[in-house]
């Protein structure tokens, strides 16, 4: 059941897909108050779906573990509804709808849990440190979609073109307080994730191995994080520094999830 | 439906004419009444702004012309102004009064004030009661037209006017202009306009430095703004969000390095500088610097005429959207037109076969209730098959223009009369009917008596 609840929320999530598609083409102000409509349903029933995988599993901690992708996606669409409800703009749906899509897609298709099952799972911390991380992820997602937004209006608003994009996405400063509030956002809730992280592997194994491809790229990811933030409100950085640090920092954030593929200690394969 | 509607507007008519036929708020109650008073018109009213002057009357029958009651109201011969009236008739007329509430037939076409003085002139008009019954109609849908062209089209969604065109752009940069500052260096009417307009959009404080330190006191005082002298122009800068520059320098006065600096200060919050000097007062490379925007006069221009462009391509929409109402309007006021028809038909038939089951019922005897049902049943079936040809063929005429010659022969046919005779007629059933309901109360006629 839970997978069909997953695969209804995919169904409607793909209307936002359509959306994020057209949206690069045309403005429509019909299709955007749809793709928000289905993107509740979706969310609705996506809630249910995690609700229900975690009464399955007794537990939060195992149930989000084999869930991962889904929880991703749905705290993805949480911070982008946050967004909305703030700013009163779905153009961070060109980017946020895509990977919702593809993570959604990805946890519907129903495959075997990446990561195995151990004693660590029954711990607490594991269910602090999933939450809290992705909390993070999702958040750093959208300052990193904001960031790319940023770009395409301050190159149009250069350009002085009147083209397509110039008309659709909001202002520039509305964009920057998208990636700025979603960036600050972002930042406590990775910090403590990998704290309860380090925590969890401290009781799991005694004592965490740094050389870990998992651990290692979470601390780099964590590295830029925190220069992004030191550089925003140091600094000031706005558009494309702004946006390559972004970029670096998301691709970090997703190698540092592929590692969860191959990296020994992160699968608690131990014990 | 006879539609009739006169005017003169800014297209056809100098304002030495149209001032000669505009008339103030104050007398306008008054001359709506005027007009519905006219012999020959049945609703009327006036629409009367600084670029228009227009009749519309909902005639009482073909004849009559509203030049008269012009001629009348003003004291003039309108012959003398012949040249600069415009005159339209039934769907014309419908058409003229949903471009006019659309904004189709404006100066700047799009600009959203005519519909709101197109709905004033309607509710004083409806106030004094000289808007009842179809002008009002048309005036409702009028409304939903300008309605639907605002929300269809983006005819009214862009800016015309440089000043315009820049609070948009800072808008766009900006998001909100609340508390945003603006400096205006150098002054000129174009830069002053410009500062005006996006004080009135929100900007907070504004800045002014001049050449000669006097002028820009005098400027700032204008604006309550704070004078700036020219030398501190370079240290104060960075302070403004947007710079409007107007100056009559023969040299660039802001360049890249300058920008460097106001952004370092600024940390690197975006600036955006409107160069309205020709020769420019900014050096165009310093839009290259990572936020800062820089718009000359003629990327101004060009906004302006590429809206306009827009919103010429938009206005065709909105003719289309337009001529697709003026043809569900007629369409529907004819449907309204045979109506009455119908029902009268319809009443008609209902009287002979009441009179008829009346002349029979007596030589019918005693009847059960479920005889009594089928008598009543079979007379209604057989009326409605009759009538069913008919009221169909009245219903697709209605879309036709022969409405009125099928409507009239259906009448002539069946000797149905006018509205205000159906009228008659419904209170003569009426009394009718109170007569039945006494005969039922009183002793038995035969049949009657003996089923209950």
């Amino acid at each position: 059941m839970t997978l069909t609840w997953l695969r209804v929320a995919l169904a409607f999530y793909g209307v936002g897909l359509l959306y994020a598609m057209f949206a690069l083409t045309r403005t429509s102000e019909i299709l955007s108050k749809v793709a928000l409509h289905a993107a509740y349903l979706g969310m609705v029933f996506h809630l249910v779906s995690l609700i229900e995988a975690v009464v399955q599993a007794g537990q939060f901690a195992s149930a989000s573990i084999h869930n991962a992708e889904s929880l991703l996606a749905f705290l993805i669409m949480v911070v982008f509804m946050l967004a909305y409800l703030i700013y009163k703009t779905t153009s961070p749906g060109i980017v946020v709808f895509p990977l919702v899509f593809l993570l959604t897609f990805v946890a519907a298709t129903g495959q075997q849990p990446l990561v195995s099952t151990s004693v660590a799972v029954q711990h607490g911390w594991l269910a602090v440190h999933i939450l809290m991380i992705f909390t993070g992820y999702a958040a750093l997602f959208l300052s990193f979609g904001a960031s790319i937004l940023y770009l395409l209006q301050e190159r149009a608003l250069k350009s002085k073109s009147r083209s397509g994009m110039f008309s659709r996405l909001p202002a520039l400063q509305v964009i920057d307080d998208i990636g700025y509030r979603s960036l600050m956002l972002g930042f406590p809730f990775m910090t403590l994730g990998l704290l309860a992280g380090s925590v969890v592997a401290e009781f799991a194994y005694g004592k965490v191995d740094f050389l870990d491809p998992k651990i290692l790229l979470s601390v780099l990811m964590w590295a830029v994080y925190s220069l992004m933030v030191y550089t925003r409100i140091g600094a000031g950085w706005r558009g494309r520094r702004a946006a390559v640090l972004a970029s670096v920092a998301f691709a970090t954030a997703i190698v540092a999830w592929i590692a969860n593929y191959f990296s020994g200690m992160h699968r608690f394969i131990a014990s | 439906m006879r539609f009739q509607l006169i005017g003169v507007n800014h297209k056809t008519a100098p304002v030495e004419v149209r001032e000669r036929f505009a008339i103030p708020d104050s007398r306008l109650p008054d001359a709506c009444k005027k007009l519905a008073e006219h012999p020959a018109v049945a609703e009327g009213m006036i629409v009367s702004t600084c670029n228009r002057v227009e009749f519309i009357a909902n005639m009482k029958n073909g004849a009559g012309d509203l030049r008269e009651f012009m001629g009348e109201y003003f004291q003039v011969d309108t012959g003398q102004f012949e040249s600069h009236l415009y005159e339209f008739r039934e769907d014309e007329a419908i058409r003229h009064i949903f471009r006019v509430a659309s904004s189709l037939d404006s100066m700047v076409v799009g600009e959203p004030q005519i519909l709101g003085q197109v709905k004033e002139a309607y509710a004083t008009a409806r106030a004094v009661g000289a808007v009842r019954a179809e002008l009002d109609q048309l005036l409702t849908r009028a409304f939903a037209v300008a309605k639907r062209v605002r929300t269809e089209t983006a005819v009214g969604s862009s800016s015309v006017s440089i000043a315009s065109v820049a609070v948009e752009l800072a808008e766009k940069i900006f998001g909100s202009l609340n508390g945003k500052s603006v400096f205006l260096v150098g002054a000129g009417k174009m830069s002053e306009l410009a500062a005006r307009h996006l004080l009135a959009h929100g900007a907070s404080s504004i800045f002014v430095a001049n050449r000669t330190y006097d002028r820009a006191i005098r400027l700032a005082q204008q604006f309550d703004g704070q004078a700036i002298e020219f030398n501190r122009l370079y240290e104060t800068c960075d302070n403004a969000d947007v710079v409007i520059t107007s100056t009559g320098s023969p040299h660039f006065i802001f360049r890249p390095e300058h920008a460097e600096k106001f952004l370092s200060r600024r940390r690197n919050r975006p600036m955006f500088f409107i160069d309205i000097a020709v020769p420019r007062d900014v050096d165009p490379a310093m839009n290259k610097i990572d936020g800062i925007f820089v718009y000359d006069i003629d990327d101004l221009q060009q906004a302006v005429s590429s809206h306009v462009a827009d919103r010429r391509k938009e206005a065709e929409k909105a003719e289309a959207i337009v001529n697709g109402e003026v043809h569900k309007f007629h369409a529907r006021l004819q449907t309204l037109d045979v109506v009455p028809t119908i029902v009268s038909l319809q009443d008609h038939f209902e009287t002979i076969r009441q009179a008829e089951i009346d002349r029979v019922r007596g030589r019918l005897g005693p009847l059960s209730s479920e005889q009594e049902m089928a008598v009543e049943a079979l007379t209604r079936g057989i009326v409605n098959k009759i009538m069913h040809t008919p009221i169909k063929t009245l219903k697709t005429a209605a879309r036709d223009a022969e409405s009125t010659t099928v409507v009239d022969l259906v009448r002539r046919l069946f000797n149905l009369h006018d509205q205000h005779e159906v009228r008659e007629i419904e209170v003569a059933k009426e009394n009718a009917k109170e007569n039945e309901r006494q005969k039922e109360t009183a002793p038995r006629s035969p049949g009657r008596g003996a089923q209950r």
